[in-house]
């Protein structure tokens, strides 16, 4: 079971080493194929199936409740956590199914990061925020230079430099959500999901993470699931609506607001619910 | 324009402002009736061992030490030779052999010799023990006690808690007792205790409140260390005279490893058996604070961890149990301080009941402080009150020191903690 386990981790190193040598590749990032998430009995996303394009910036609206965190936590598996939830379906990476018996959630997490809706930057110091993720998964290059460089790809480099010995609490929200972001891309993953990432934020903070997503999505590919539908329009690629754990529609960002094909679509996006 | 409140223009409330204010002043008023009753009670007791651990005395010698001064030098000036001479002159030939056998004369150091005098040739006898209110309120009654019933009687004031206290061994003679080996015992025993209780309580908890999935075994399990923290203390000290003075003496009184303290009674009553056991009795306690204090760290700061790729061991160790380890000292140090006050269950696991030596390994026989204490409050004369007093507020003492070392150990993880938040 140990040795499996082991195997699977090191299978996505092998298949992603591979890809990047030109081997054979899947077209999306990440999808998902008749995704149903229970707890206990109530059925909280019934049924997705979509697929994330490769360094794009997907949205995910829909009125609270809906189940569109859900979903977004069912990707890298951090819904284990909740005893009560259990997940079928499947949801592929590098054409593995990460809920195969035999995959290791922690490789999955490793490969699929994410930023949660309230700023949690560990307690320690700046630089140990970015560099434990890095340590602990066995990272043997300068610290100091992949601390700058991550925090320079959040734009948060000039403004702490003089204090990376600090800690990380002193920070303000916004600084602290973008020095989040750097805490998830540090481990140089391949995705990364954002679970409302500016609800907690001001909005100056909020127009600042918004503008780093262009220039993250050059890198990563970005599943952001928000609940204010101008900052989908504003940042996203494609977006999807869910709406009681349905997936109404995904397409486009452009079409879904402005030509959205199902009338659900229409009457949230123009405000006459949620 | 002031508006007056109290008639409310929406007739179906009633502000009743007074009221509400009333009630509330009320209950701060018993809160604070409560607190100042407790304050009471603790005063009253630290009067009362105070009280009697500081006082006159009347003291009758039995030889008077300025008739056994030698070539013009008093007796506490004697070198060693010279003590020797005064036991020898002052002693019948039968107690001195009986010393000898103990441990030869030439072969005891100065301080030694020095105490044997006290007690065998001077042999001060305390007569009268006064409490200190007695000994400030009537000084005179005193006086007039010694004048009419001891004429040859000293009147000395003592502080029965003094450096001889601390520094000299358990003793039949009140006067010459001393918790020495009280406190070495205790240290020993509750050193014991930290390291098996400290370490099992905290994996324990961590096991429980981190790795242990909802099912049935895993709650009895969690319903039973409740109930264990509750269960008497002298019911301990039953499971550990069973299982570590009975079944485990090999290992506890050391024969196992041929480090035998004392060959003669190496018989499983040791230091080792009594920290082990009240590491027994405070385990509960320490798993149940330990396993609260990790239920207060926000799932949010796992959750994080995870997501970057940690493994469940390393979120505990790196995040876990740093944000909570302030916590779980707080109630490491209640359980602790539990077990430094236990007695009951250490005379069920074999107490000494009277140890002169102290103890000088994990396998040497004990005795503890409150096992002293309890000891000489059941003695009839006046002056094991005195010691025993004196005893009490060494525990508190000791007690608090180490309560303070904690306090502060806390603290400092607290700051860097808390830095700047």
């Amino acid at each position: 079971m140990k040795k499996n386990k082991n195997d699977t981790a090191n299978r996505f190193e092998i298949v992603i080493s591979k890809e990047e040598e030109g081997g054979n590749s899947s077209p999306y990032a990440l999808e998902v194929r008749n995704l149903d998430i229970r707890y206990d009995d109530f059925l909280a996303v019934k049924n997705v199936t979509m697929a994330f394009d490769k360094r794009q910036v997907t949205a995910i609206i829909g009125p609270s409740g809906c189940g569109k965190s859900t979903a977004l936590r069912a990707f890298n598996r951090m819904n284990e956590l909740i005893p009560t939830c259990s997940t079928s379906g499947e949801v592929l990476f590098h054409g593995i199914n990460v809920y195969e018996p035999e995959v290791d959630a922690v490789q999955v997490r490793r490969w699929i990061g994410m930023v949660f809706q309230k700023p949690n930057p560990f307690p320690k110091t700046i630089h140990e925020n970015i560099a434990w993720g890095a340590r602990i998964n066995g990272y043997t290059g300068d610290m100091d230079e992949l601390v700058e460089s991550t925090l320079q790809q959040v734009a948060l480099w000039d403004e702490v430099k003089d204090k990376l010995k600090q800690n990380a609490l002193a920070l303000s929200g916004g600084q602290q959500q973008r020095l989040c972001i750097a805490r998830a891309i540090s481990v140089k993953p391949e995705i990364l999901l954002m679970d409302e990432p500016t609800s907690a934020l001001d909005p100056i903070s909020t127009a600042k993470i918004e503008s780093l997503l262009d220039d993250l999505k050059k890198r990563y590919t970005i599943i952001i699931v928000t609940h204010n539908m101008q900052q989908a329009g504003r940042v996203s690629d494609k977006t999807a609506f869910f709406l009681t754990g349905d997936l109404v529609e995904y397409a486009p960002t452009k079409d879904l607001f402005f030509n959205p094909k199902d009338e659900r679509t229409e009457n949230y996006i123009s405000g006459r619910f949620g | 324009m002031k508006t007056d409140f109290q008639t409310s223009p929406a007739p179906a409330f009633r502000l009743d402002l007074a009221g509400r204010y009333r009630k509330g002043t009320l209950w701060s008023t018993v809160f604070l009736a409560i607190t100042l009753l407790s304050v009471f009670f603790l005063a009253t007791l630290i009067w009362t061992i105070v009280n009697d651990s500081f006082g006159y005395v009347i003291l009758v010698n039995e030889t008077d030490p300025a008739s056994l001064a030698r070539d013009g030098k008093a007796l506490e000036a004697l070198d060693a030779a010279g003590l020797t001479a005064v036991l020898e002159e002052n002693l019948p030939g039968r107690r001195l052999r009986s010393l000898s056998n103990e441990k030869p004369l030439a072969e005891r150091s100065r301080d030694d010799l020095y105490s044997v005098v006290m007690d065998e040739v001077v042999n001060p006898e305390v007569k009268a023990a006064f409490d200190l209110s007695e000994s400030v309120l009537a000084k005179e009654t005193i006086l007039q006690t010694l004048e009419e019933d001891y004429p040859e009687g000293d009147l000395i004031f003592r502080a029965w808690l003094n450096r001889g206290f601390l520094g000299a061994a358990q003793s039949s003679v009140a006067i010459a007792a001393g918790v020495r080996g009280a406190i070495l015992g205790t240290l020993m025993t509750i050193l014991v205790t930290i390291v098996i209780a400290f370490p099992i309580g905290i994996g324990a908890a961590i096991f429980l409140e981190e790795y242990a999935v909802d099912n049935r075994l895993n709650r009895f399990i969690r319903i039973n260390i409740y109930n264990l923290a509750g269960v008497p203390s002298i019911i301990y000290g039953m499971l550990g005279l069973a299982l570590f003075v009975r079944l485990a003496e090999p290992f506890t009184s050391g024969t196992l490893f041929g480090a035998v303290a004392d060959p003669t009674t190496a018989n499983g009553r040791t230091v080792l058996s009594a920290g082990l056991t009240l590491a027994l009795l405070i385990l509960p306690v320490i798993i149940i604070n330990a396993q609260e204090a990790l239920r207060a760290v926000p799932g949010m700061l796992r959750q994080s961890s995870l997501a970057v790729g940690a493994t469940k061991w390393q979120t505990v160790w790196h995040h876990v149990l740093p944000a909570s380890f302030d916590r779980i000292l707080t109630g490491t140090v209640l359980a602790i301080s539990r077990a430094i006050g236990e007695t009951a269950p250490l005379v069920v696991v074999g107490a000494s009941t009277f140890l002169s030596q102290d103890p000088t390994s994990v396998f040497s026989k004990f005795t503890t402080l409150p096992i002293q204490i309890y000891q000489w409050t059941a003695r009839p004369q006046e002056e094991f009150r005195r010691i025993a007093a004196a005893a009490i507020l060494v525990l508190l003492i000791l007690m608090l020191s180490l309560n303070a070392i904690a306090i502060v150990l806390r603290n400092r993880i607290r700051t860097k903690k808390r830095l700047s938040r």
